[in-house]
């Protein structure tokens, strides 16, 4: 049995087809996925993502032992800033990708990927040194509001005022009456806001949230919209384009690792491998011939396997079939081509700028 | 879960594409159902004219924007028609299953293929 999230009864409310995610029973669509996309895109969502993991690392020394076992910098950041990181094996290749909140130096909160809660879990605490990690992920629900009406909308639900909260910021309050952490982050390429709140007051939240934004066209959206608009910003899905297998230089999350920290898990390997070059990388294509790349089918250089495809869609707002995979260095710069080996036929791609998309 | 139309004069298949009859060619498309279970579909591979296909063989692939399936002839013959309006706006699928989004044509090889399709009734059971 799947498990349900505190807004399963919403979902089926409203109409969301349910599918088995990572062992979650959520919807993968509400009224259609295209629909959903672009009202992301042009106006606001809200998406369930209260199945993602939450651990807390409190006390004297917080600071200190979450920072070892990520390879971004919390000691860079200030108070009420967040980062995306790598937590990563001692070769280098993702345990998972996490986002950590700095609440203080004594107060680190990290929100993990849903398949990977338990692991990840029982990683930090065999690896934290000094302060024994808390998982706090069934004292959580989470809604992500995302879009250009998001700000608005969640504003208007909040007496805080929230300008002053910019980018991987993030605060606490009430918004329409929840207690929630209101984090400026998200997973769509537009602005927005992802709201962590109490499970029992999730439900209460999310029809605030639908209600006040109305007006405004705010849909529900489902997994499938989540994953089309994270494919065109060539964000990183865990278990897709990034697993213990590959380390975030070959990722192309290089910005995410920083060397000059003095220790974390993983950091020998990924020096040697800055010195001598990753062998292959992540990069975001466009078909230029007709199809849809998916993820595991074979990239292809004169007739011959070199990498694979890690995600592909056809992007409802660029409008072209996109793909992310894995090549070798040599066909990693953009102009390269190469083909996609789709049911057998070779399809010609080659290798654009990323993001895809960019926000108006 | 029988939502959405099923026109009475259509057979259907388990595979859920439909078969309407039409002078000497039988068109073939997919099923209100079967475009719903995709969600929204964006490609659409189809064979080209003159190609046999074979009852219950795959003779296409549709895309939508999450998955990937196979496409069933409801019947043996020769293609005789391809729809490129869906080739080129596979949306018409979802917007139209039974008229613009049709798929193919067929010139049927034997009449009996026909009478051993479902009708509506036996395939919107199916459909629980």
């Amino acid at each position: 049995m799947p498990r349900l999230t505190p807004l399963n009864a919403a979902h089926k409310k409203l109409g969301g087809r349910l599918v088995d995610f990572a062992g979650w029973e959520l919807p993968v669509q509400y009224a259609g996925l295209i629909a959903e996309h672009e009202a992301v895109r042009t106006k606001a969502g809200l998406f369930d993502v209260s199945h993602m993991g939450e651990v807390e690392f409190k006390g004297p020394g917080a600071l200190e032992a979450a920072n070892r076992l990520i390879t971004n910098d919390l000691a860079r950041i200030a108070d009420g800033q967040a980062i995306y990181s790598g937590l990563l094996n001692p070769e280098g290749g993702f345990v998972d990708d996490i986002v950590a909140y700095r609440f203080s130096p004594e107060h680190i909160f990290i929100c993990v990927n849903a398949a990977n809660r338990e692991k990840d879990f029982a990683w930090m605490k065999a690896n934290a040194k000094g302060v024994t990690p808390v998982d706090r992920s069934d004292d959580f629900a989470q809604i992500a509001v995302q879009g250009p009406k998001a700000f608005g909308l969640v504003q208007k639900l909040c007496p805080k005022e929230l300008s002053p909260i910019g980018t991987y910021r993030f605060t606490t309050g009430q918004v329409a009456g929840v207690d929630c952490i209101i984090s400026r982050t998200g997973y769509t390429g537009e602005d927005g806001f992802e709201l962590y709140c109490p499970p029992a007051k999730a439900e209460a939240l999310w029809f605030a949230l639908l209600d006040a934004g109305q007006g405004d066209g705010v849909v529900p959206a489902g997994l499938g919209a989540r994953d089309s608009l994270r494919t065109e910003m060539k964000y990183a899905l865990y278990g897709n384009d990034i697993d213990d297998t590959h380390t975030p230089l070959e990722a192309g999350l290089g910005w995410i690792v920083k060397l000059d920290k003095p220790e974390f898990i993983g950091k020998d390997v990924l020096v040697k491998q800055k010195a001598a070059g990753v062998t292959r990388k992540l990069v975001g294509f466009e078909l230029t011939e007709p199809g849809v790349p998916r993820s595991h089918y074979a990239i292809l250089k004169d007739g011959q396997k070199v990498g694979e495809v890690t995600s592909g869609t056809m992007g409802p707002t660029v409008k072209k079939a996109i793909g992310i995979g894995y090549v070798p260095t040599a066909l990693a710069a953009e102009g390269s081509t190469f083909h996609v080996d789709i049911r057998g036929r070779p399809v010609a791609a080659k290798v654009v700028k990323t993001p895809f998309h960019v926000r108006g | 879960m029988a939502n959405g139309e099923y026109p009475k004069d259509l057979k259907y298949t388990k595979d859920h594409e439909w078969a309407k009859k039409g002078g000497a060619t039988i068109q073939v498309g997919v099923t209100w159902h079967a475009q719903d279970a995709l969600g929204s579909v964006v490609y659409v591979e189809l064979p080209k004219v003159g190609t046999e296909v074979k009852a219950g063989a795959q003779f296409g692939v549709i895309e939508s924007t999450k998955a990937v399936s196979e496409l069933y002839a409801p019947l043996s013959g020769k293609v005789a028609k391809v729809n490129d309006a869906v080739v080129a706006n596979p949306a018409l699928v979802n917007e139209a299953p039974y008229a613009g989004g049709w798929l193919i044509e067929i010139e049927p090889a034997s009449a009996a293929e026909w009478d051993a399709l479902l009708d509506v009734d036996t395939y919107v059971k199916s459909l629980g």
